[in-house]
């Protein structure tokens, strides 16, 4: 028996985790994190999909931990996700990037200051509801793996944490089918078990990013939407509704799709072309994490994922100096779009991964 | 082991309190407003308790208003003279920043009704000047409210003077003594104010039952409108059982007088000087006289304060960082920021008020339990430094 304090959302994915490892005779204590106060912006009794860490879900992880008899605390790092998550959100949108906050909150919240938090509390271990799945190989390295099931697994998430923090780290739910999952919560009588999924940005209500964005201080600079050859075909209200790849919301009529291939922020040029002008064989990524420490050698074969919802690709890895990666696809890849992370994989083994340049 | 040192929260309801609840809850269940005999005993029990209560703050029984606690019984008083005092033109309101919500909150309503609204500022004693009331008090004051003793310090302010200064502009008074009757002698007469909150739960009664007590003659719109309980004042079926353990808690503590005022401040100052020795890198938030006898504030250098709350916790000891809200989360108190202390010193503080049933032995426990976790939770902010 171990003290263990699991990250409760208030989602199904961390109640079980939690009813688990009490289940197994753990001192299981439930932190939840406030990140951001949205009672001001969410209309009461209106149905609620895709959010997490909202009030209500801390009140249902609050509910959870009654019924399985473990403490649960609430702990505020509004300031802190404001200072590091939003902030670097806003920011790299404004850049005509696009950003992935989820890998911030879990290498630099879950996985860092809560897991500090946890060990001044006697517990040595951070467990969350993430579908990943950590074991020690022989030579006492940790590995981090895929999520036993492919349409939940969520690796790519986690590809910036360290050794170090992987030794902290416990994943319940990583060996588990969804279907399982929600399974349990029904036997366990958790409220949540049929609680939908989250998709969305989890502090951007109603998932209108340009809304939260120009909220937050990004100016709404109109340009021009032109094609490949330069020639304009619109204008815009500002760089940041766009992201590469993006096929909707255009307001252009054309015989093809268009899709976005490029933002220019300093110049607040969007650029279009057709599906085959997003396509990229080669990428760099910056930030590297490699998971053993240690880069793999110049020309390794492995799959990478180019998003969280990416069908892995062939790739083969070199090794750049200053923290930095180029990957070259066997076949090209739709939509590399800068902000995003690049995952390596080895069969089901995160190698490690970088933000896209 | 469970230790209580959250007393300023809530305290325990005390069992001969209780046994009167329980006595009016299952014998006197009738309606006070009724004509038979049920309605008359329950009559019978809002009388006595009205009674108790007023012998308790030196006031008469008819100036004391029963309302659900202390916030509307602040609410009461502020926005029913406001009201009251509209016509005459007086639309201006002041407070001090280190209120309770039950104030604030109600003053910024108000603001937003065309009440013009000013705040005291309290430098690093917690206790507000005077002066600064002077200064503040216009023609068209309607009313100053000033707490008693404050929650989260437990500092006491200097009500009978200001009570005299807003008078001499012709303001009216109101102090929310919430926290200081049952710890401190309290009169109302004697404080010279126009109105008094006051909340049984944080004197070992129970919860959803306080008074305001409106000194006669004092003009007051009341805030809950419907038929004429309360001498008109506030309408509503009155709660019988709460009131009655309101009244019982107001007798216990006449009965217990300054003695258990001056047993509980010998265990805060025992607590307050053994963690000041054993525990480097802590300060006092707050003068530490004129205090209310069972409550000290104290900021823990390196250490967030909501951590050090869960480690005491899981070793069975309750304490709480500044104000607890209603989500129950953590967040930086305002009266230490409107102390002018910086954002991390108020979130390294911890409040400990101490209450009827503790023991040399559970500050004594404390004592060995505190630096302990301190220790532990500095040096893991040491390694990450």
């Amino acid at each position: 028996m171990m003290r263990v304090v699991v990250a409760m959302s208030g989602g199904v994915d961390s109640s079980v985790a939690a009813a688990l490892l009490a289940r197994e005779g753990h001192e299981v204590i439930g932190l939840s994190m406030q990140l951001y106060d949205h009672s001001a912006s969410q209309p009461r009794g209106r149905a609620r999909s895709g959010t997490c860490c909202t009030i209500d879900d801390l009140h249902d992880a609050r509910r959870v931990a009654t019924r399985l008899g473990i403490p649960h605390y609430i702990m505020n790092f509004e300031r802190q996700f404001d200072e590091q998550d939003v902030s670097n959100f806003v920011q790299e949108y404004a850049a005509g990037r696009t950003p992935i906050p989820c890998v911030h909150c879990n290498g630099d919240l879950k996985f860092a200051t809560l897991a500090s938090r946890a060990g001044a509390l006697g517990a040595p271990f951070v467990a969350t509801g993430h579908y990943a799945r950590v074991e020690k190989d022989a030579a006492g390295l940790y590995l981090l793996k895929r999520g036993v099931d492919p349409s939940k697994d969520q690796s790519y998430f986690l590809f910036t944490l360290t050794q170090e923090q992987l030794s902290h780290a416990i994943f319940p739910v990583g060996a588990l089918e969804k279907s399982t999952v929600r399974e349990l919560a029904r036997e366990l009588g958790l409220t949540v078990s049929d609680k939908p999924d989250s998709h969305e940005i989890c502090f951007v209500a109603d998932g209108d990013h340009a809304s939260f964005l120009e909220g937050h201080g990004v100016r709404a600079a109109p340009g021009a939407i032109h094609d490949i050859s330069g020639k304009v075909l619109g204008t815009h209200e500002g760089v940041h509704h766009f992201t590469v790849g993006q096929r909707k919301g255009l307001g252009l009529s054309s015989p093809i799709r268009l899709y976005v291939v490029g933002i220019d922020a300093d110049r607040g040029a969007v650029t279009v072309g057709p599906r085959e002008a997003l396509e990229r064989t080669e990428l760099t990524a910056s930030r590297v994490n490699w998971i053993a420490g240690t880069p793999p050698s110049p020309g390794a074969r492995a799959t990478a994922q180019i998003r969280h919802r990416h069908r892995e690709a062939a790739v083969s890895i070199l090794p750049l100096d200053d923290g930095r990666v180029a990957a070259r696809f066997d076949e090209p890849q739709h939509a590399v779009a800068p902000g995003q992370a690049v995952v390596f994989y080895d069969g089901e083994v995160v190698l490690g991964g970088g933000w896209i340049d | 082991m469970r230790i209580y040192f959250d007393h300023n929260a809530t305290t325990p309801v005390h069992p001969d309190v209780a046994e009167v609840m329980v006595r009016v809850l299952r014998e006197h269940y009738g309606n006070a407003s009724s004509v038979h005999r049920l309605g008359q005993e329950a009559k019978a029990v809002l009388d006595e308790a009205r009674t108790s209560v007023a012998t308790l703050i030196g006031a008469e029984p008819s100036e004391l208003v029963f309302t659900s606690g202390g916030t509307e019984a602040d609410n009461l008083a502020i926005r029913g003279v406001a009201e009251a005092l509209e016509p005459t033109g007086r639309r201006h309101l002041i407070a001090t920043a280190i209120e309770h919500e039950a104030v604030l909150v109600t003053l910024k309503a108000l603001a937003r009704r065309g009440w013009r609204t000013t705040l005291l500022p309290v430098g690093l004693t917690g206790i507000v000047e005077p002066g600064a009331l002077e200064d503040a008090l216009t023609d068209d004051t309607a009313v100053v409210s000033v707490m008693h003793a404050n929650n989260e310090l437990g500092t006491v302010q200097p009500v009978a003077e200001l009570a005299r200064l807003a008078h001499a502009r012709g303001a009216l008074f109101h102090t929310d003594a919430v926290q200081s009757i049952g710890k401190l002698r309290v009169d109302a007469r004697e404080l010279g104010v126009d109105l008094l909150a006051l909340s049984a739960h944080k004197f070992n009664g129970p919860k959803g039952a306080g008074a305001l007590w409106i000194r006669r003659g004092t003009r007051l719109t009341p805030i809950l409108t419907g038929g004429k309980h309360e001498r008109t004042r506030r309408a509503g079926t009155e709660n019988v059982p709460a009131i009655a353990g309101l009244g019982a808690a107001a007798r216990l503590a006449m009965a217990k007088g300054a003695a258990e005022g001056e047993r509980v401040a010998v265990l805060r100052d025992r607590l307050e000087e053994g963690i000041l020795a054993r525990v480097p890198g802590t300060v006092v938030n707050g003068a530490r006289e004129p205090r209310v006898p069972n409550t000290t504030n104290i900021s823990f250098e390196r250490v967030e304060a909501e951590s050090l709350l869960i480690a005491l916790d899981l070793e069975g000891i309750a304490v709480s960082t500044g104000a607890a809200c209603s989500s129950g989360t953590l967040e930086p108190s305002h009266v230490l920021r409107a102390m002018g202390l910086p954002t991390h010193r108020a979130q390294n503080s911890i409040r400990f008020s101490l209450g009827a049933g503790n023991t040399e032995e559970e500050v004594d426990y404390l004592l060995e339990k505190l630096p302990k976790a301190v220790d532990k939770l500095r040096s893991l902010t040491a390694r990450r430094a």
